[in-house]
């Protein structure tokens, strides 16, 4: 009998740790200690708690709580599985897994991320083994050029490309080659890098390594996002316990191969996901993006010949090599190869980390995997991107998962965000959100992106304030195209997108909120307007009496109305009232 | 606040390890801000001395990056998530909320010095949105009402 707790950090805030101590207590004397897992991605369904029989059976928990304890102590000791029954996932949510093909999380969720034995064991550290001891750097970008994996971090890169021009590149006497792995993921909604890490570390290590003697660096480093702790402890961990067991450091399994490995934290700088702000960053300067080429293959960190790739795209490595480029590049469309990690997220029913084929459409994630919108509601739009991407409306549900196909809507793959979002949500809004984002991590280096974005920013708010005038929308068409153009990095050039995607497909809303002072999703305040039905109103005084800024005046048992230059539109007035007689318009 | 007197003997060791090192100066601001919970002026010069480069310099550093504080921070620390999915999930009411109960922003500190409030772009915990950090401790699913309760918990906790 054997018992996990899947730890990430979203398990953790959902009360993982808690469980797991208390589940440690019910079950002490037993014999049986639980174990730790990673995210197996069902982040709606957190806490976890996978038991397994002797025989293998597993007997998935969802939803747990401390108070289940005892339950499952009870369940485990007896050794009658029924008394979990009411804990145990259903057959429906069971689907969310069932669907997806797992290569970058195949190990997430299902291995102990603390524990190189089972790495090992799981079949780790062979594709390491296989390229050191049986193939030339040349044959392992051979591989990877037959895979067809392209850069997972946004660009849609081809990985192979970046490995040769790096092993091309000739190094300094006395210099040393670098393979960096950005995992400063700064998306907000996208969570897959940090999930890869505090659940197979080792997984992102052993891809890493394949890489570092691919393009002969004998130096890798991790940036990481400061405000992922619990990544940055369980990756010093896997380093620890890698370098012990000879997989790091000197003459690796006994070849010639060497190669350090280390930790940086990032400061929590957006535009260092840019790679060459990322190595500006590493140097200990301000992460400020400069002029290609050079590229970082020719001169980077440090002036030398450097790679940069994303934490999936490593995490998909030692699969390609364990199991061949053509296996991979067998799955996707002729343009997107492999498969695809997406931090789904927003209103949708079943949110969490979904990894498909390229080729499937957003429909099946959205719809088939991750069963629709919240509570009923109806499906507006995705974002893709981040701030880079842009809004997808329903009538592209159909769109194919694919680089080029993603791009042709306006949006982009990116690293894999989908903030689901129904009609409760204002795109003008949305659009407002991003440009607050990256008008705030602009570097400042280019005045298009710098004072381009502030104002867009500033017309944006003004839109959804109702103070939105005659010659905005063309204002900020103008702007976006003079941004696009005249911005030197990736953060400037595709930070109009959001605006573009929703000016292009919900150009309404921007015309109801500039023209007709309304908002059509009813989310911003300031263009609301409540009103109280007099044929409704039972004057039960309620509204009144909850109303914080007195704006609501009327006799006992008659109809109450809304002084609407006192109103400050808080809602309090309908979330009260019983009989549904206050409207907002 | 008052503010105390900064010993700076407490950042030499970090200095003794990083300063000759090239490249490591956000490391240092890392290290000196883990020591205080901020980055004191006094500390900056000491940085910049120490690592043979301007205090302009290390301030165009430490100001570049959004982890690093210049002013105090309150014994209990709210990173409120601005995300994406918080903000579909309705973070600004979040922000509001916390508004109400302690009167503070994006970066201020309550004047009993027991809050401080920052925004922050994304603490990946996409779906449990709305989610705000509390010195260690995650909150998620959070509602105006639940925000005002966590905070009079502690208050009261506290008092």
């Amino acid at each position: 009998m054997k018992i996990t707790v899947g730890q990430g950090s979203c398990g953790i805030a959902a009360g993982a740790a808690k469980v797991s101590k208390a589940l440690t207590d019910a079950l002490s004397g037993s014999g049986i200690i639980p174990g730790i897992t990673g995210c197996i991605g069902m982040c709606y369904l957190e806490p976890i708690v996978d038991v397994y029989e002797d025989d293998g059976r597993l007997h998935r928990l969802v939803k747990v709580s401390e108070n289940d304890a005892e339950t499952i102590a009870d369940a485990v000791k007896s050794g009658d599985m029924t008394k979990l029954a009411s804990l145990e996932i259903s057959d429906e949510d069971k689907e969310f897994l069932a669907k997806q093909t797992r290569i970058a999380l195949r190990h997430c969720g299902v291995l102990d991320p603390e524990s190189i034995e089972e790495y090992i064991s799981a079949g780790g550290y062979k594709s390491l083994e296989k390229v050191l001891k049986g193939e030339t750097p040349e044959q392992v970008i051979e591989t990877i050029k037959i895979s067809g994996l392209a850069g997972r971090g946004g660009a849609g890169f081809p990985t192979w490309f970046k490995w040769n021009a790096a092993r091309q590149s000739r190094c300094p006497e006395g210099g040393k080659k670098y393979l960096i792995c950005n995992a400063d993921e700064g998306d907000p909604g996208a969570f897959m890098d940090r999930a890869v890490i505090e659940s197979d570390p080792h997984g992102l290590i052993e891809g890493m390594l394949i890489g570092a003697y691919a393009i002969g660096a004998s130096e890798a480093v991790v940036y990481v996002r400061a405000e992922y702790p619990l990544a940055i402890v369980r990756l010093k961990k896997a380093i620890a316990q890698a370098e012990k067991a000879g997989y790091i450091g000197e003459n690796i399994l006994g070849t010639d191969f060497c190669c350090d490995f280390r930790i940086k934290a990032g400061a929590g700088a957006f535009v260092c996901g840019e790679e060459t702000a990322l190595i500006a960053s590493l140097e200990g300067e301000r992460g400020m993006p400069r002029l290609k080429p050079p590229f970082p293959a020719q001169k980077g960190y440090w002036q030398m010949p450097s790679n940069i790739n994303n934490v999936e795209t490593f995490a998909n490595v030692a699969w390609i090599i364990e199991n061949g480029g053509e296996a991979f590049a067998a799955m996707g469309t002729p343009d997107s190869k492999g498969t695809k990690v997406f931090a789904l997220t927003g209103k949708i029913r079943r949110g969490g980390l979904v990894e498909i084929p390229m080729g499937k459409t957003l429909r099946d994630v959205i719809f088939d995997i991750g069963g629709g919108i919240k509570n009923d509601g109806t499906f507006k739009a995705v974002q893709m991107g981040g701030p880079s991407g842009g809004c997808i409306p329903a009538e592209l549900l159909d769109t194919v998962i694919d680089y080029k196909k993603l791009s042709a809507t306006g949006a982009i793959m990116g690293s894999g965000g989908m903030v689901v979002m129904d009609d409760s949500t204002c795109m003008v809004g949305m659009a407002k959100f991003f440009l607050d984002f990256t008008a705030k991590e602009s570097c400042g280096k280019c005045v298009h992106c710098r004072i381009g974005t502030k104002r867009m920013q500033e017309i944006l708010t003004r839109i959804v304030e109702g103070e939105g005038r005659e010659g905005d929308i063309e204002a900020l068409e103008e702007l976006c195209s003079a941004i696009k153009e005249g911005a030197l990095c990736g953060l400037g050039q595709t930070a109009p997108n959001p605006v573009l995607t929703t000016l292009k497909y919900f150009r309404n809303e921007y015309e109801a909120h500039i023209k007709d002072k309304t908002c059509p999703a009813h989310e911003c305040r300031a263009l609301l307007r409540y009103n109280i039905d007099s044929d409704k109103c039972k004057g039960c005084t309620l509204c009144a009496r909850n109303c914080p800024a007195k704006a609501i005046s009327g006799e006992v048992r008659k109809p109450h109305v809304i002084d609407q230059t006192l109103c400050i539109k808080c809602g309090q007035c309908a979330a009260n009232c019983k009989f549904g007689a206050v409207s907002v318009k | 606040m008052t503010d105390k007197a900064i010993d700076l003997s407490l950042i030499e060791p970090v200095l003794k390890e990083y300063a000759g090192v090239k490249g490591s100066l956000i490391t240092i601001l890392q290290n000196v801000q883990e020591i205080y919970g901020y980055l004191p002026s006094e500390a900056i010069y000491r940085v910049a001395e120490a690592t043979d480069c301007s205090p302009a310099r290390v301030m165009g550093v430490a100001t570049f990056y959004t982890q690093f504080r210049f002013t105090p921070i309150g014994k209990y620390l709210i990173l409120l998530c601005k995300g994406t999915a918080c903000h579909v999930n309705g973070s600004d009411m979040i922000a509001k909320a916390v508004y109400e109960a302690l009167g503070i922003t994006d970066g201020q500190t309550t004047e009993d010095g027991l809050f401080s409030l920052t925004f922050v772009a994304c603490l990946g915990c996409c779906s449990l949105s709305p989610v705000m950090m509390i010195n260690d401790e995650t909150y998620g699913s959070l509602t105006p009402d639940k925000v005002k309760k966590i905070i009079a918990d502690i208050k009261a906790k506290e008092a």
